[in-house]
């Protein structure tokens, strides 16, 4: 059967990979390529790099970056940020991205994700969702979490999925950041509804939460940032702890 | 010298980087004199084996990777087309390795396409030398070619047990994308190249 995945998180600006708690406060880890590097031969599954920088011009420093970590590492991986046409999509694939993630232009225009998948397929495509619980109800928000909308999640990730998306990342904005676990009632959720893989995302503190939401959450891929990037949690060691448990992953 | 066919299957890009890193020459290439004269062939591919099968035949590439004798592998849709046929648009292929592609049954506990990591068995051959058994490898299909007597590697995806590579003479062939499947994935492609 299909592994479960471990997925580092990589948000890049200016060049660099930084980490911001809820996407305040950010703070400088490391270069991008050499980051991408250790992960995999630490055993990452796969890797997303996620574009924070604001203007266009920093952008195009982003797709000359893309094609060097295509060059330096030997696992699949997805690039998101700003990708908001069918154009941007085409030059992540061009400078060697396995997948692209959409978020806020896809919730802004549908049809861009029906657009993509149908160019480049639907493995392609990874629908990103941030979601905010307000009053018992989840809700996307856009722009980094900094807009709300008045989207239901789970109504979207299966519009979403109907389109063509391929993946759902779906981050908690309740739990991002906090590192008292994942929302894992929610990947439940998504699990009964749709059809495609769920990465889950937001509030991995301990090698519990990772088993947690692989198993009760049923998620088929953890992301995490912070805990990999400042060495709580060590991906060898994780790796093991969930084979322990019955969890099908990669050694 | 490898040759790597260009015959616009989508991208090549991520075979290059592999090749790259591993320090390997390689020209892109749809000439039949430089794909003969080189050392190895590889024919990568994405997208749907039809599309596949068009482009080759116009340019006029079958007979040419036919009568190859050296080391020739395709990885992912390029092993499909060097099976018999695809049930993908019902396309006859090259009719090299001895088996037909299918499409993945509806299976609610096993999603298609078959992406992600999965782990091979029955690896036999020179392909799989120093690869531990069980490895995982790198996988993204919906059709996938039947067991058959040119099978060199098994997996298993939801009830199928299918061909994660095969080999028949001088051709080899992987479901899997050795470029993508780190370590164990870069040791499949050195054993090719050092065939």
């Amino acid at each position: 059967m299909v592994a479960k995945r471990i997925i580092p998180c990589l948000d890049v600006k200016n060049g660099k990979v930084v980490k911001g708690i809820n996407f305040e406060g950010i703070k400088d880890v490391g270069d991008p390529v050499q980051m991408g590097i250790k992960y995999s031969e630490d055993g990452a599954d796969e890797l997303v790099y996620l574009d924070i920088n604001a203007s266009k011009e920093e952008r195009k420093t982003f797709v000359e970056l893309v094609e060097k970590i295509a060059l330096g590492i030997n696992i699949p991986f997805t690039v998101g940020g700003g990708i908001s046409s069918l154009d941007d999509a085409s030059r992540m694939l061009d400078a060697g991205a396995d997948k692209i993630s959409i978020n806020s232009a896809a919730i802004a225009r549908p049809e861009l994700i029906s657009e993509i998948a149908s160019k480049y397929g639907s493995q392609f495509v990874v629908c990103a969702i941030d979601g905010i619980c307000v009053e018992k109800q989840w809700l996307a928000t856009t722009h980094g979490g900094s807009r709300m909308t008045d989207v239901e999640v789970f109504k979207w990730a299966y519009e979403a999925q109907e389109r063509g998306a391929g993946e759902i990342l779906f981050t908690s904005m309740n739990h991002d950041g906090t590192r008292n676990g994942y929302a894992c009632d929610v990947y439940a959720k998504f699990a009964d509804i749709l059809s495609i893989p769920v990465i889950a995302s937001g509030g991995a503190g301990t090698l519990d939460h990772i088993v947690e939401v692989l198993t009760e959450g049923r998620a088929d891929a953890a992301l995490a940032a912070s805990v990999f990037h400042y060495g709580q949690i060590a991906i060898p060691e994780l790796k093991r702890a969930l084979l322990s448990r019955n969890i099908n992953v990669r050694i | 010298m490898i040759a790597i066919i260009d015959y616009n299957s989508g991208n090549l890009r991520s075979v290059k980087n592999a090749l790259d890193r591993l320090g390997a020459k390689y020209i892109l290439t749809a000439d039949p004199s430089e794909i003969k004269s080189a050392d190895h062939v590889i024919l990568p591919g994405v997208g749907a084996a039809g599309f596949a099968m068009e482009n080759l035949n116009a340019k006029g590439l079958v007979p040419v990777i036919k009568a190859l004798r050296l080391p020739v592998l395709g990885i992912c849709i390029g092993m499909q087309i060097m099976c018999k046929d695809s049930e993908e648009g019902n396309v006859k292929c090259m009719d090299i390795f001895d088996t037909h592609i299918r499409k993945f049954p509806v299976d609610e506990n096993a999603k298609v396409p078959h992406m992600g990591w999965n782990s091979i068995l029955n690896m036999d051959g020179k392909l799989f030398k120093d690869v531990p058994a069980a490895s995982y490898m790198y996988f993204i299909h919906s059709y996938y070619p039947e067991l058959c007597s040119d099978t060199i590697a098994t997996c298993r995806h939801g009830k199928v047990m299918f061909s994660a590579a095969l080999k028949y003479e001088n051709f080899y062939g992987t479901q899997f994308h050795p470029e993508k499947s780190g370590s164990v994935g870069e040791l499949v492609l050195k054993n090719f190249l050092a065939l």
